[in-house]
């Protein structure tokens, strides 16, 4: 079999998935108590309105073809329309997105600049000062709910010792990677913890495999064994761990925007269920579980490329 | 490698927590673990349950001369906030829900995700593509935007934290149990029980269960946590506990309000949470090495 032999049936896997998750989606504004056109309109509400609401979502049909209603619109990228701000929930939305991507990938990219090193060392020298430090460290940062972590860390350095700002996004590219540092650390080390383990456990693993002994045997330097083969392995075992916890970041991204009071999506969600704004909130919910089944596409995508194997293995 | 790319980060953790816990340390020290983390635990429920026995100010009482005392304050310990109330007495009052929802959030949710897993396993074929075709679907959402959403519809509440919880975060009991029943059906006992011609049901639950039912044990240690995580999130958010009800993510949230002053607010709620948690994780250790001392 190839190596992209199995990513047909993963795609198939996916669409059935990608629909699941708009049935879910669909169904969430059922969970409302009571008259869902009441709840939607809330303070806004007037009998014209609700009829209106009720058209629209084709309250007065049967429930398929409510959902087949829901469907057609989403295809058009309507997610309904949000009192609250008076807008299009797409809009709403898409001014929403920039500072969640930019804080996933950044955190993203902080949490593989400190758990690839330490992890690899620790496996390397397992039981040494690194080794222990670090299982001390990560065991803690688990029992740590992230947003006490982000207060921490502004109490260290905003309030502390003001290096960092306490809140905000910041202008242009360098003024985000300022203003975002302290969310993204604070996300990044919720999100090390996993893989300074992992890594270290596949580090360990691969330092006992045969091939690595067949290396040494046919002479070559200790450096290099370590570089092309040890870490090499190590590495490519951690990247599944690494995509599924790209997905968990999420998350994390909730929590941390509002703790830093950033303008993104996660916040956006807890505002809009205090102002009762059920479009937006059904389209967040949708649009994060699209960016999870995505990276998840992208992770297994990557697996197979890193690593001719996998391809043989993917797809149950 | 496909089961790893599926699972959810406290599984994977679980797994690497197992192997490396059980390479370290004699047997006695393994238990020590164990000991060290019931130990732990127990003071905190101990703490919170005989509260109003040995506290000497209640959660609510304001008082006005002493507002934003200090930590080591006299008759404040932890110090007071914004309204002089006692943040010691506040943090042993509102454990209660953090507490309640790791033991009742997190049992429920492991007695109904170990059967529907069980099931799944041990039936295979349609049955068991049908029932993990659901688990994937909740797998695709992040837990807590999931939820959020839900909270969102029903209306934020305690109780409706605890409805929450229980919809969503079975799924990892199921997905855990059904690899084990998987492995486990293929067994030799499992084999000579259904030759025995025992029904499926007593091959199930007396043969089946008690084999794998260790690694759903030693992952609700893990959940625990992460519903305690859960609860104070949804708290600090605004979405769990309402003010005035003391709760660990409750009075964060209130604290943050005046971290450039007096730090201890938002601080000392937070290292209740690390106690208890770090308490779980190692019971969680613990147990994974005297359930599991094969795992190597």
């Amino acid at each position: 079999m190839s190596r992209f032999g199995s990513l047909p049936r993963r795609l198939v896997h996916m669409v059935i998935l990608l629909f699941g998750i708009t049935l879910v989606t669909f169904f969430l504004l059922r969970l409302i108590p009571g008259d869902p056109a009441l709840a939607i309109l809330g303070s806004s509400y007037t009998h014209t309105r609700a009829v209106a609401i009720d058209s629209t979502l084709g309250l007065n049909r049967p429930i398929w073809s409510q959902y087949a209603l829901f469907m057609g619109r989403l295809f058009h990228g309507n997610l309904g329309f949000s009192f609250f701000y008076d807008e299009s929930a797409t809009t709403v939305i898409g001014q929403h997105i920039q500072p969640t991507i930019f804080l996933i990938v950044y955190s993203a990219v902080l949490a593989a600049l400190i758990s690839l090193p330490i992890g690899f060392i620790a496996g390397l020298r397992s039981g040494g000062v690194i080794d222990q430090s670090s299982r001390v460290f990560f065991t803690l940062s688990f029992a740590m709910p992230a947003f006490w972590l982000g207060i921490i860390l502004i109490l260290i350095f905003s309030v502390h010792v003001p290096v960092f700002p306490i809140s905000g996004f910041g202008r242009g590219l360098g003024g985000h990677l300022y203003y975002l540092f302290l969310p993204a650390i604070t996300i990044a080390l919720g999100f090390s913890t996993v893989l300074v383990r992992s890594l270290r456990a596949a580090t360990i693993g691969t330092l006992q495999s045969e091939f690595i002994d067949t290396a040494q045997m046919k002479g070559i330097r200790w450096s290099r064994v370590l570089r092309k083969h040890v870490f090499r392995n190590a590495v490519l075992a951690v990247v599944a761990v690494y995509g599924v916890n790209l997905a968990y970041l999420i998350s994390g991204t909730v929590l941390v925007e509002n703790v830093f009071s950033l303008p993104g999506l996660g916040s956006l969600l807890v505002n809009s269920v205090s102002d009762r704004d059920y479009p937006v909130v059904q389209g967040v919910t949708l649009l994060f579980a699209l960016l999870i089944v995505t990276i998840n596409l992208l992770t297994d995508i990557a697996q197979a490329a890193l690593d001719p194997r996998v391809g043989q293995e993917i797809g149950t | 490698m496909s089961a790893m790319l599926t699972a959810s980060p406290s599984e994977l953790l679980m797994k690497v927590a197992t192997k490396a816990a059980s390479r370290r340390g004699g047997f006695a020290r393994r238990r020590l673990v164990l000991i060290i983390g019931l130990a732990l635990l127990g003071i905190a429920i101990i703490a919170i349950l005989t509260g109003p026995l040995w506290l000497t100010q209640s959660p609510t009482a304001i008082d006005v001369l002493h507002p934003l005392a200090p930590p080591l304050t006299p008759g404040h310990p932890l110090g007071t906030d914004q309204y002089g109330r006692d943040i010691l007495a506040r943090i042993i009052y509102g454990g209660r829900i953090d507490l309640a929802i790791a033991f009742g959030a997190t049992s429920v949710t492991l007695v109904f995700g170990t059967v529907y897993g069980l099931v799944a396993g041990y039936f295979g074929g349609k049955t068991d593509s049908a029932l993990m075709r659901i688990v994937d679907l909740f797998f695709a959402f992040p837990f807590l935007v999931l939820i959020i959403a839900i909270i969102a519809m029903l209306g934020p509440s305690i109780f409706n934290m605890f409805v929450a919880i229980w919809i969503t975060s079975w799924v990892a009991y199921a997905r855990i149990m059904r690899a084990q029943t998987v492995v486990a059906k293929k067994q030799q006992y499992v084999l000579a029980a259904r030759a025995l011609g025992y029904g499926r049901l007593r091959v199930m639950l007396r043969h089946i269960l008690p084999n794998v039912a260790s690694v759903v044990i030693i992952f609700s240690m893990v959940d625990a946590i992460g519903n305690i995580i859960l609860a104070s999130s949804l708290g600090y958010l605004g979405l769990g506990a309402q003010p005035p009800t003391p709760e660990w993510g409750t009075m964060i949230a209130d604290g943050q309000n005046y971290i450039l002053t007096s730090w201890w607010l938002a601080t000392m709620p937070g290292l209740a949470i690390v106690f208890v948690g770090v308490a779980f994780s190692l019971i969680g250790d613990g147990l994974a090495d005297i359930l599991r001392p094969g795992d190597r």
